[in-house]
């Protein structure tokens, strides 16, 4: 029988973004930022915009596939998708059904893109005021958990507590991402170094999360091109092929009120398994990871369930030279991730992970072939996917 | 803490789902009672609600009240106000709480007593209802105390 699978048939061409704003500070509106990273994108690859003829995104991105396919003049819409999730847990999940459609012949050209003005709307951090609570909120918000933070945070302090977790490790992985968003111009972080000291001293958010551990909101947007592997040479730049997706989460993890059977988990422990089986990898096989920091402790525990250390040897692992590239044994967030280039919703993952296989970064992994991304830890569903050069698909 | 509640009010007010899936749960809670699902035919305990038992499928859901005893699964202490209710209110715990004689369901809720407590993973705890008679629908919400030396 032959594999159903996407490993190769499909290439990521082209990668656009907005300059990267502070939340509030966006001079354009939303529907603006997704047009200037869908036209940076179409310059990258060296394309007529009119070719696109799909869309896909997540979390409930406000800026609607036939508005766009309208205000772009675009000659038809062939794929229109909303990969269904709040968070960043859809990032790799949108590339992954953008590359199903392309891969399938449903469309052609698929655009995957997020764009956030949180000054035109509400941020993420802040709760509404007042009014009434009903569903899972009305069994969270009355006892003060309304934000992400607070809603995740007893995931990781289960985990830390299982597995007697320091907080240096947790501490690496902010450090890992200031210190490569100071050689990154675009980072809203760059020139603005972290120290440990710094961090140490930096007030609670929720316990166990300190202000570092916890991602910025910016206004933006980024955008890429999936297209079919056979064609993927035709475009200006080095093609990345997309070697496995895989998106979803454990037996019940949405279950109500915090109630998943296995509580302490970032989501990944049964999506990381189909990841590389289909990309026919293993964890040694990576290159460099961009893991989505909505808060370190999400991206400890993904690390650990894609299989690059154990939770016995986090605080070993969890160390600020393993994580920075060059050198480091498994270079993690070379851009400045959410933590310090800027929350794109993670989608800024996926552009790194393409200027990685491209020989791109501002901070180079040498001779990068695999290159992964994780999207969203702890909530649900969560995904991830693994980028190639060519060279990888032999 | 001079407030009779343990967070200042103007929170979110809990009200019941517009489908009543979790009515019993709020009514019982009025009561002083915890009340959670049960499946009927197979005994499953559920939490939080849901239409259907996980367990069999059965659509046939009871309720059971519950002893409000459990141990400390997991735990947060918030600083951050996210709401403007919570400007002034300093740090508050949260506890994630397991229910051993109810198959292990969590319930979550506020820890009383001093906010800047140590927390103990494991620690024995019991359910204090805190009603909110002048909120308009009235509710009465489920915190927790240490017991014990915890």
């Amino acid at each position: 029988m032959t594999e159903r699978t996407l490993r190769g048939k499909v290439a990521i061409v082209g990668i656009g973004e907005t300059t990267y704003y502070k939340h509030g500070k966006s001079p354009d509106p939303e529907f603006m930022l997704a047009l200037k990273a869908i036209l940076a994108a179409c310059a990258d690859a060296g394309i007529d915009p009119r070719k696109i003829d799909g869309f896909a995104s997540y979390s409930n991105d406000r800026n609607d596939p036939s508005r766009l396919a309208a205000a772009l003049g675009l000659p038809e819409l062939r794929f229109s998708n909303m990969q269904w999730g709040g968070g960043g847990g859809g990032g790799s999940g949108a590339v992954a059904n953008a590359a199903a459609a392309v891969a399938t012949g449903v469309a052609d050209c698929v655009v995957v893109f997020r764009a956030l003005a949180q000054g035109q709307f509400q941020r993420f951090g802040a709760a509404p005021p007042g009014g009434t609570a009903s569903g899972e909120a009305a069994l969270n918000a009355p006892y003060g958990v309304m934000s992400p933070a607070q809603r995740y945070a007893m995931r990781a302090m289960r985990f830390i507590h299982e597995n007697r977790i320091e907080p240096g490790a947790q501490r690496a992985i902010a450090l890992a991402s200031y210190h490569h968003a100071q050689r990154n111009p675009r980072a809203v972080m760059y020139g603005k170094p972290l120290t440990a000291e710094a961090y140490d001293a930096s007030r609670w958010i929720v316990e166990p999360w300190r202000l570092f551990d916890c991602c910025m909101e910016n206004d933006g947007a980024a955008a890429l091109i999936v297209v079919p592997a056979e064609r993927a040479r035709d475009f200006a730049k080095k093609p990345a092929y997309l070697l496995a997706a895989a998106q979803g989460s454990e037996y019940r993890n949405g279950a109500r009120c915090h109630n998943a059977p296995l509580y302490a988990t970032s989501s990944f422990t049964t999506v990381a398994p189909h990841l590389y089986t289909m990309a026919h990898l293993q964890p040694a096989d990576v290159d460099v990871v961009q893991s989505y920091e909505n808060f370190t402790g999400g991206v400890l525990m993904s690390l650990v369930e894609h299989g690059f250390f154990t939770a016995e040897e986090a605080n070993d692992f969890l160390v600020p030279e393993n994580l920075q590239a060059p050198g480091g044994k498994l270079p993690l967030n070379t851009s400045g991730g959410n933590l310090a280039e800027c929350y794109m919703h993670g989608l800024e993952l996926q552009v790194e992970a393409v200027r990685q296989i491209r020989n791109e970064s501002t901070t180079q992994v040498p001779d990068a072939q695999v290159s992964m991304v994780i999207s969203g830890p702890m909530v649900t569903p969560v995904s991830s996917l693994i980028l190639g050069s060519e060279e990888t698909l032999q | 803490m001079t407030t009779a509640t343990y967070l200042r009010p103007g929170l979110p007010s809990p009200v019941a789902e517009n489908d009543g899936l979790d009515a019993p749960y709020w009514e019982g809670a009025r009561r002083g009672e915890l009340m959670v699902q049960r499946c009927k035919p197979c005994g499953n305990w559920q939490w939080g609600p849901e239409w259907i038992c996980h367990k069999c499928l059965s659509f046939d859901v009871g309720w059971q009240k519950v002893e409000g005893r459990g141990r400390i699964y997991s735990w947060e202490r918030p600083w951050h106000p996210v709401h403007p209710a919570l400007k002034d209110q300093g740090p508050y715990i949260v506890v994630l709480v397991e229910l051993p004689h109810a198959a292990g369901i969590r319930m979550l809720g506020n820890l009383v007593g001093d906010p800047r407590q140590e927390v103990r993973i494991g620690a024995e705890v019991e359910a204090v209802f805190e009603p909110h008679n002048d909120a308009k629908p009235p509710f009465t919400l489920v915190h927790w105390k240490i017991i014990g030396s915890g």
